[in-house]
């Protein structure tokens, strides 16, 4: 591996050489790296490109990192992932995808990745998106992510797409059994003439099962951002969806929450604000000692933190 | 020391313009004063315009016999110029320990942030990775926002209205920090409030009223007509009752 793809790493996956435990590393279109361990196994599918990763039941504290690096311009790629988590495992897996486009042509990765988050098993699923490249050709990515969380299931994600990636389009479906639960942390910030779409559709099945979706997103010069987010209650339930986003410069940002109930002991709520940065944040900060400049800088990194 | 020459402003309002700061003279050079008087005499006004969020329509503010007066509130906040907003304000992600840290104009450990916030009565460690958002009370972020006053350690400590907003349990536990920071923080300490208990520590009382300094002078001096009026107007209307 070069500098760029091992700088891609630590970005997106805390790797700084090889991580303990599983790991599957995929750059430019096939197989860098990989590390099982004895209760996490990592096999490469047979009939399409992609991954089955299998968490075997009761597996406690492992770490799993399956990052993705682009470093040639012009590949274009669609990969499939299956994540079984099995009954009672309590892990955490860091995915992340970077592309290094240097070049003129489009690199593009898409993934569907597929949970199926078993029994009473816990998971941590974080997953961060960039992109660099001194090029112009764009780099997009397209993720959508399939979520089955079962009786008592715990599935929290972490997702961040902070600079570089050109255009967007994030899907996350999930469905959710009784007394399971799903957390969703989205940051996002977007600048130049990015466009990122994010669609959030999650079906409460379960009876006590509950979601909280929130994104939190900064949109800088001519940038174009979309929020969807759709929480349907179909049982006694509990689900919360909140965007707040800060516009800059020529931006544009579109918050659609709806949330639907289709059960008298759903319990739904949404939230959207969309504002630019309040004037009297700038000034306390300024009666700090921070320059306007700075000022905006501190109250970006902390929203998006 | 910091000095104030014919500071006057105007702002435009519906009804035309209004004159909220009239040819205002004023010379701080360190101790406790407290600015009172009447709500709308122009004494918010007034601190806005020392910190440099208010750029008056004449007149002019000297910082040890520097002239400030064109200097943005950046510039006169690293010259030594602190204010602590009567509305403290509040930030989505940003932790009370980053906000002492941007204070303190560096990255400060635990114990020192834990140590400011200890002094305005908080129980640090509940405190210091707590986002400054709506989660907090106005008697906790008025504090926090005191402690950031703290951490900077200028020449000039400007407080607006402490007591505004926080109820009156809170403010009893916030006059000791007053107290304290009169023996303990150096420069000059200039409160806005209406509250005998920090007229009562006050080293120098300053009457706006009107847009006009109406009286100045020792808490001696000054205090004794200041309650005497309010004992008054409580006559008054208990007669008319």
């Amino acid at each position: 591996m070069n500098n760029t793809e091992l700088e891609l790493l630590k970005i997106i996956a805390d790797m700084d050489g090889k991580p303990e435990g599983a790991f599957n590393i995929r750059a430019n279109g096939g197989l860098a790296d990989r590390q099982v361990t004895e209760n996490v196994d990592i096999r490469t599918k047979a009939d399409k490109s992609g991954i089955d990763i299998i968490i075997k039941p009761n597996t406690k504290g492992e770490k799993v990192h399956i990052p993705v690096i682009i470093s040639e311009t012009g590949l274009s790629e669609m990969v499939y992932n299956d994540f079984i988590i099995g009954e009672n495992a309590d892990v955490e897996i860091v995915a992340g995808c970077g592309i290094h486009n240097c070049g003129d042509e489009e690199s593009r990765h898409n993934g569907i990745h597929s949970f199926f988050v078993g029994k009473n098993a816990k998971v941590k699923y974080v997953e961060r998106h960039y992109g660099k490249g001194e090029g112009t050709g764009e780099s997009n990515m397209n993720p959508t992510t399939v979520i089955n969380i079962a009786e008592g299931g715990y599935m929290e994600m972490e997702t961040t797409q902070i600079e570089g990636i050109d255009s967007t389009k994030r899907i996350t479906k999930a469905r959710i059994a009784d007394n399971g639960t799903l957390i969703i942390k989205e940051k996002l910030m977007t600048h130049g003439v990015q466009k990122a779409e994010t669609d959030f559709m999650v079906d409460l099945d379960g009876e006590n099962s509950s979601a909280n979706v929130v994104s939190r997103s900064v949109a800088k010069d001519n940038s174009y951002q979309l929020f969807l987010s759709r929480i349907n209650g179909n049982n006694i339930c509990n689900g919360h969806t909140e965007c707040d986003a800060i516009i800059m410069d020529n931006a544009k940002v579109s918050a659609v929450p709806e949330i639907t109930a289709n059960h008298i002991d759903a319990s739904l709520i949404h939230e959207a604000a969309i504002g630019k940065i309040a004037g009297e944040q700038l000034i306390k900060l300024m009666t700090l000692g921070l320059s306007e400049q700075e000022a905006e800088e501190q109250i970006v990194n902390g929203f998006l933190k | 020391m910091l000095e104030l020459k014919n500071i006057s402003f105007t702002a435009e309002s519906e009804n035309g313009e209004k004159e909220i700061l009239k040819n205002i003279n004023l010379k701080i050079d360190g101790g406790f004063s407290v600015i009172t008087g009447p709500n709308g005499g122009g004494k918010s006004t007034l601190a806005k315009v020392i910190a440099g969020i208010i750029t008056p329509t004449s007149g002019q503010i000297l910082l040890d016999g520097e002239d400030i007066t064109g200097l943005s509130i950046t510039e006169r906040a690293k010259k030594g110029i602190s204010f602590a907003f009567q509305q403290p304000v509040r930030f989505k992600g940003i932790t009370v320990h980053d906000l002492i840290s941007l204070a303190a104009g560096k990255q400060i450990g635990v114990s020192e942030a834990c140590a400011y916030l200890s002094q305005v009565g908080l129980c640090a460690r509940d405190y210091i990775n707590r986002e400054v958002n709506a989660s907090l009370s106005g008697g906790e972020l008025k504090r926090i926002e005191i402690a950031t006053v703290l951490a900077r350690s200028t020449k000039i400590s400007l407080f607006d209205e402490p007591e505004a907003g926080i109820d009156l349990w809170s403010f009893n536990n916030l006059i000791k920090v007053f107290e304290e920071m009169h023996d303990t923080l150096g420069g000059s300490i200039i409160i806005i409030s209406h509250q005998e208990r920090i007229l009562n520590i006050a080293d120098r009382i300053i009457v706006v009223s009107g847009g006009n300094i109406e009286n100045i002078g020792s808490r001696e001096e000054i205090l004794p007509s200041l309650l005497g009026k309010a004992d008054a107007g409580c006559h008054v209307l208990a007669g008319k009752a």
